[in-house]
């Protein structure tokens, strides 16, 4: 007994560790770090880190929304597309109209995200259309929308307004005011994931859809709620990103759904729903951001960033379905 | 005799996905499911839409060059098709494609025979196949996950090779592979190959064990384990096959540009899928056909192409292209819906119905108002 209690109280940590899905990609962050801080001290200063949330606060708008979206196991592709075209109907509307209140036009990028989303929700909920198809559907259309709409045109930053522009850039108590948005949203989704009853549903739908019907949970509700919730995160994004990168393009955030499928994903937010907390995808976006700050910190050529990018997820994913293995054969003994 | 017309009868009664490995060789016909017949019949529709609409349609020099347009996502569709049907996804074809080419243009630029470059290109996304392959197979992570990464890492690779470099000048008899026509017709290359290897992916699919273990794994893969199928190695063996495919795919896209840059074919893999779902391949696996793919592939051409001679963006096209994959699925699962249980027509169905008219027209009327006047200002 006596001899067997040390080793038994070391698995037991490392049981408490494992246990907590974020702790491999915590493992991760902190040897990354390291190593970047190695070669490039400036990393692990704090100016360099407000630059990294700067370049993850949209991602984690979208990001946290993608993920209530597959913790009902299924997955939205159309964010990119829905913020392109919100950013570029608030764009045209804010240089038709420049002197519109700040507050109407963040507002307005939401309601048009509702609605793109509550497209998304309608065909998945009521339509019966795997997630996947519908939304790559939507992907197109939406991303076909955005040329229809402008023909072409693009709003360059000379045409927006100053006050439009320090939405995103301007700071509040130093800190600029789209890390607050994402902070804002962080807290808003985690209360409502583990605090409120219809979060609750949202996992207890993707863990088993058909026990969630039978306790009652209306499981065709709860899933059109999560698109139109992903909907009002990506047109939300999408203001934003008009208003950070000043401009709004035909090629706004394209690509960018597999980076927030990502940030979930390597976040720990299992892709067979269920599974997934919102601090594991704030570390997920973080990794991401990471990455690509130190590639430039590094001064390794920017074309590594996106190779350096996709290894990290391989990696991330890969060492965390190993070590969630290993915890179930542990527990299994 | 009597036990074989009894289990004929209740072969051809069964729907496409069940599996009944001794089940009688039905006719090419009967095997023709409903849904490759709509299929036919949108692809003489947009034939006859597109003959009326413009006389440059039925111009045989317009239809090979057009054709040859849709090749490297034909050559990508076919074992997407068996990866699909097993349940499983592949999203890094396009950037395996990126890849690829991308080798294949270092080495040329470093006066490497085009050939033994080109062949360095194909083996490196087999390479990448084996890759997305083990993962999924042997690690086994969800294709989904495992392949979104390979796809960051694949295009990642591309540029790492090419940077901001380009692979031009390839000779004559490499562009061929994209360019050239079979001597003495107007059949481009490329459909040539791409009509060889279709007829050997359907055989395989279609008329081998390997096929029919393809359907066991989409069906049932736990069932298929216990059956006996090596469901690993057909796994790897199909992911295998794709990043061939996938760099065949590039060899072609880099002959028919005669240039190379990391982002060749960037965003393909997307395309790639629809054709193979509207093709009636079912996106949860157990249920497809080849014909169906194809057909899907030449409705996708056609409307694309009639579209372009319009004048339409390549762009605004992908919404007719969109539709089409979301209306093929839907029409499909609203009949079951309403078969099954009928249409209910109580106040709250139709006061929801109402709602959302009213807001997706809210929509719209915003979309054009609120375009109006930027428009106007800038093209007057």
């Amino acid at each position: 007994m006596t001899v067997k209690t040390p080793t038994a109280s070391r698995s037991n940590l490392l049981l408490t560790l494992t246990r907590y899905r974020e702790f491999g990609i915590i493992l991760i962050i902190i040897i990354l770090a390291v190593i970047v801080t190695l070669r490039a001290p400036v990393f692990l200063t704090l100016g360099n880190f407000r630059d990294i949330l700067l370049d993850i606060s949209i991602l984690v708008i979208v990001a946290l929304a993608q993920t209530m979206v597959i913790l009902t196991h299924g997955i939205d592709l159309s964010v990119g597309s829905v913020i392109g075209l919100v950013a570029m109907m608030v764009a045209f509307t804010i240089k038709a109209n420049p002197t519109i209140p700040l507050v109407v036009v963040v507002l307005l990028g939401m309601a048009l995200g509702a609605i793109l989303g509550s497209f998304n929700g309608l065909i998945i909920a009521i339509g019966k259309v795997p997630p996947i198809i519908a939304t790559l559907g939507t992907l197109s259309i939406y991303r076909g929308m955005i040329f229809l709409y402008s023909k072409g045109y693009w709003i360059p930053p000379f045409q927006l307004p100053d006050t439009f522009k320090l939405l995103s850039k301007g700071t509040f108590l130093g800190i600029p005011h789209i890390i607050i948005f994402a902070i804002v949203v962080a807290i808003l989704v985690y209360y409502f994931l583990n605090y409120t009853r219809t979060g609750r549903d949202i996992y207890a739908v993707g863990s088993n859809p058909d026990a969630a019907q039978y306790v009652g949970i209306r499981k065709q509700r709860i899933i059109f709620l999560v698109y139109v919730l992903t909907g009002i995160a990506a047109g939300l994004a999408g203001v934003l990103w008009a208003s950070r990168f000043e401009s709004s393009q035909t090629n706004t955030a394209l690509g960018f759904e597999l980076q927030t499928v990502a940030a979930s994903i390597v976040g720990g937010v299992s892709i067979s729903g269920g599974v997934g907390t919102v601090p594991g995808v704030l570390l997920g976006a973080l990794l991401l951001g990471m990455i690509n700050n130190s590639v430039t910190l590094v001064r390794i050529s920017p074309f590594w960033e996106q190779a350096a990018q996709g290894l990290l997820i391989l990696i991330a994913v890969v060492s965390d379905i190993l070590i969630m293995r290993r915890v179930q054969r542990n527990k299994s003994k | 005799m009597k036990a074989s017309t009894v289990s004929s009868t209740a072969a051809a009664s069964q729907p496409a996905n069940q599996i009944n490995v001794n089940a009688p060789r039905k006719s090419f016909l009967a095997r023709f499911q409903r849904w490759e017949w709509m299929l036919v019949a949108l692809v003489v529709i947009a034939i006859v839409i597109n003959s009326r609409l413009t006389p440059y349609f039925l111009n045989a020099q317009n239809l090979s060059r057009t054709s040859a347009d849709f090749m490297e996502l034909g050559l990508m569709m076919l074992p997407m098709v068996f990866i699909i049907i097993t349940g499983n996804i592949d999203l890094s074809v396009a950037s395996n494609l990126g890849m690829c080419a991308s080798f294949m243009a270092v080495l040329w630029n470093l006066h490497v025979n085009i050939w033994i470059a080109a062949g360095a290109g194909l083996a490196l996304a087999t390479l990448g196949g084996l890759l997305n392959g083990f993962l999924i197979a042997k690690v086994k992570l969800p294709a989904l996950v495992a392949t979104l990464g390979t796809y960051a890492f694949f295009r990642g690779i591309a540029y790492v090779l090419l940077g901001d470099q380009a692979g031009r000048g390839y000779p004559p008899a490499f562009t061929y592979l994209g360019q050239g026509k079979i001597p003495g017709t107007l059949i481009p290359f490329s459909v040539g190959l791409f009509a060889v290897l279709a007829v050997v992916f359907g055989l395989v699919l279609h008329r081998t064990t390997f096929g029919r273990y393809i359907f066991s794994i989409g069906n049932n893969e736990n069932a298929s384990i216990y059956a006996g199928v090596q469901v690993a190695r057909i796994k790897m063996t199909i992911y295998i096959v794709s990043g061939f495919m996938a760099g065949l795919a590039g060899l072609v896209l880099a002959a028919r540009f005669g240039s190379t840059r990391p982002d060749i074919g960037t965003g393909l893999e997307l395309t790639v899928i629809t054709a193979a779902v509207l093709g009636g391949v079912d996106i949860n696996g157990g249920i497809g056909t080849m014909p169906g793919a194809v057909l899907s592939l030449l409705l996708i051409g056609l409307v694309r192409f009639g579209m372009g001679l319009k004048n339409v963006q390549d762009q605004v096209q992908s919404i007719a292209i969109g539709s089409l994959l979301i209306l093929s699925i839907l029409l499909a699962s609203v009949a079951r819906t309403i078969s099954a249980s009928g249409l209910k027509f109580n106040w709250r169905n139709i006061a929801t119905a109402a709602a959302f008219i009213i807001v997706f027209a809210a929509f719209f009327f915003f979309f054009f108002w609120s375009r109006a006047p930027v428009l106007k200002s800038v093209f007057g």
